[in-house]
């Protein structure tokens, strides 16, 4: 299962008749497997992974570290899935180290986000503090570098 | 030496220099096909035999961490002491062979050097070399050069391309003195076991016959774990190992090979080498040292990349109605392509011309392949799918 996750975590876009021979199985058990792993929730969604800025899009990003009071029961989860539920909030972490909810948001504009922090954030029981940290520039995205990495010259024929 | 005793005839080219067991080199067929290649655009090529990975990043790194350390002078002759031994405990713990890393081990400028370093530093001239063929492009010219005689001996597709004992012992000669084995096997993908290994270590001691072992390609080796003829009973004394970067840590250009033998065998080299090339470069040797250092994890990564696209381009060409090896190392596929009634130039020549496919024809590893065409698959996927239909469409306009 491991190697048919690894390759659709490489190219979710893969046939099942590629995946299959390079599996060395059937599409047809290639087709099964992914339905379970769909429906066991192992993979939760496919999606593209875009370059904000070559797709022309001005939007603005930001990390957020939070600090809360873990409540007498469910510690920590029960606040967190209530700040992942926001549309805004795109990834949400609990963390080790200073700070212990790492949440990771996007807006149109500035203001959207700073909005968002002081309006909705904040002022949630449990919030304690918020540190927001603005992207300025993307380097490598969900494993991928912006720019290529490119061994072009490798000579089209050698022994 | 060979300079016409002669006043030279007035019409002397440039060419007439050239010594003469040189000039009965054959250019490699190699060539001939990558002038073609290189002149067109779109071509998708299966002809490269280097991996497509870039040299992972940490190694890299600790490239560029050598340069900002000043590592910028000459190294021993044998190459780096710490690289040294840290190739002795990769040998001793990959292979069960121990080496001493102060003299039973030479850092060398890729396999080719060691390859070469090894020939000339045992051969005596008229010494005859056997080795098995369809094989890597050098092994005939290097043995020439070293001047000694070269002594194919044809594998078969129905013996997975591994060397029989009955056609070695066939081959064996009085001048017989070396035996030249490169397993896994490039073009063919070909390896053999531990057992089968025993059965040509017996013939080689009952002969005498010096080792010289290629085994660049045995990380990639997919079925069962590669065993090293040197590791047989009594063969350590009488095989020089050779190994090298390039093919498990995708660092061909880097240029790091090298060569364990014992002692004299090894003083033996190092002679030449010292005069030739005094040391591999010192930067390329200090990545060599991190990717043995930490490089086994991206090493089990590519391996596993490159047996998924095995898979995939076996599955491919078979399910075109060419016949095809299952190559249990390397990264190359040699299907047969007779079915199509063409010769392998034929075949090679009009799959780039009509698809824009580059494999290389078999004929180019020894007059043995011909009949198949190698296809590297050290490419990527999204390639290796386009490769696959084009030459479907190839071979069915062709059977028409």
């Amino acid at each position: 299962m491991d190697a048919l996750l690894k390759l659709l975590e490489e190219n979710a876009l893969a046939t099942p008749e590629t995946l299959a021979a390079q599996l060395a199985t059937t599409p047809e058990d290639v087709r099964a497997r992914i339905q379970r792993l769909e429906d066991d929730r192992v993979i939760l969604a496919y999606k593209a992974i875009v370059d904000d800025e070559r797709a022309h899009r001005s939007g603005v990003k930001a990390v957020i570290e939070v600090r809360v009071t873990p409540e007498r029961e469910g510690g920590f989860d029960r606040l967190a899935n209530r700040i992942a539920q926001y549309p805004e909030v795109t990834s949400c972490f609990l963390m080790s180290g200073g700070f212990d909810l790492l949440i990771f948001v996007e807006g149109h504009t500035l203001q959207d986000v700073a909005g968002f922090v002081s309006a909705k954030l904040s002022t949630l029981t449990g919030v304690l503090s918020t540190a927001t940290h603005f992207n300025l520039k993307t380097y490598k995205i969900q494993g991928v570098m912006r720019e290529a990495v490119v061994h072009e010259e490798r000579l089209k024929v050698s022994p | 030496m060979h300079l016409p005793l002669s006043p030279l005839p007035v019409n002397t080219t440039p060419n007439d220099y050239v010594a003469e067991h040189v000039r009965a080199i054959p250019r490699s067929g190699i060539r001939d096909f990558f002038e073609i290649v290189q002149n067109m655009q779109g071509v998708i090529s299966l002809g490269i035999g280097e991996p497509d990975f870039v040299t992972p990043w940490h190694i890299r790194e600790a490239a560029i961490y050598a340069l900002e350390r000043g590592k910028t002078g000459y190294t021993s002759n044998l190459g780096l002491m710490t690289l040294r031994e840290a190739i002795a405990s990769y040998v001793e713990e990959t292979y069960t062979l121990r080496y001493d890393a102060a003299s039973e081990i030479l850092v060398t400028v890729g396999v080719s050097e060691a390859l070469d370093l090894a020939l000339r530093a045992v051969l005596n001239p008229g010494d005859e070399v056997l080795y098995h063929e369809p094989c890597y492009v050098s092994y005939s010219p290097s043995i020439a050069l070293a001047h000694g005689r070269a002594v194919s001996i044809r594998t078969r597709e129905e013996d997975e391309f591994k060397l029989r004992p009955d056609a070695l012992r066939a081959a064996i000669t009085p001048r017989s003195k070396v035996l030249l084995l490169n397993f896994p096997t490039n073009p063919t993908g070909g390896v053999m076991t531990g057992a089968e290994l025993e059965e040509i270590a017996a013939i080689c001691r009952e002969h005498n016959l010096l080792v010289i072992t290629d085994e660049i390609y045995s990380e990639l080796s997919y079925a069962e774990a590669h065993v090293s003829i040197a590791s047989l009973p009594d063969m350590r004394e009488r095989t020089i190992f050779l190994h090298g970067f390039s093919k498990a840590f995708a660092m061909t250009g880097f240029r790091i090979g090298y060569a364990c033998a014992p002692a004299p065998l090894i003083d033996a080299m190092m002679r030449i080498h010292q005069y030739g090339i005094l040391c591999a470069p010192i930067v390329s040797q200090e990545a060599a040292l991190e990717a043995l250092r930490h490089g086994r994890q991206s090493m089990i990564e590519m391996r596993e990349q490159y047996r998924l696209r095995r898979n995939f381009l076996l599955h491919g060409l078979r399910q075109l109605g060419l016949p095809c090896f299952e190559p249990r190392g390397a990264f190359y596929l040699f299907p047969n392509i007779v079915p199509t009634g063409k010769s392998s130039h034929d075949f090679a020549m009009g799959l780039l011309k009509h698809e824009k496919v580059a494999v290389v024809p078999g004929t180019a590893f020894g007059p043995s392949g011909e009949g198949c065409v190698r296809c590297s698959y050290a490419t990527s996927m999204e390639h290796l799918e386009i490769a696959v239909e084009r030459i479907g469409r190839f071979v069915g306009s062709s059977s028409k």
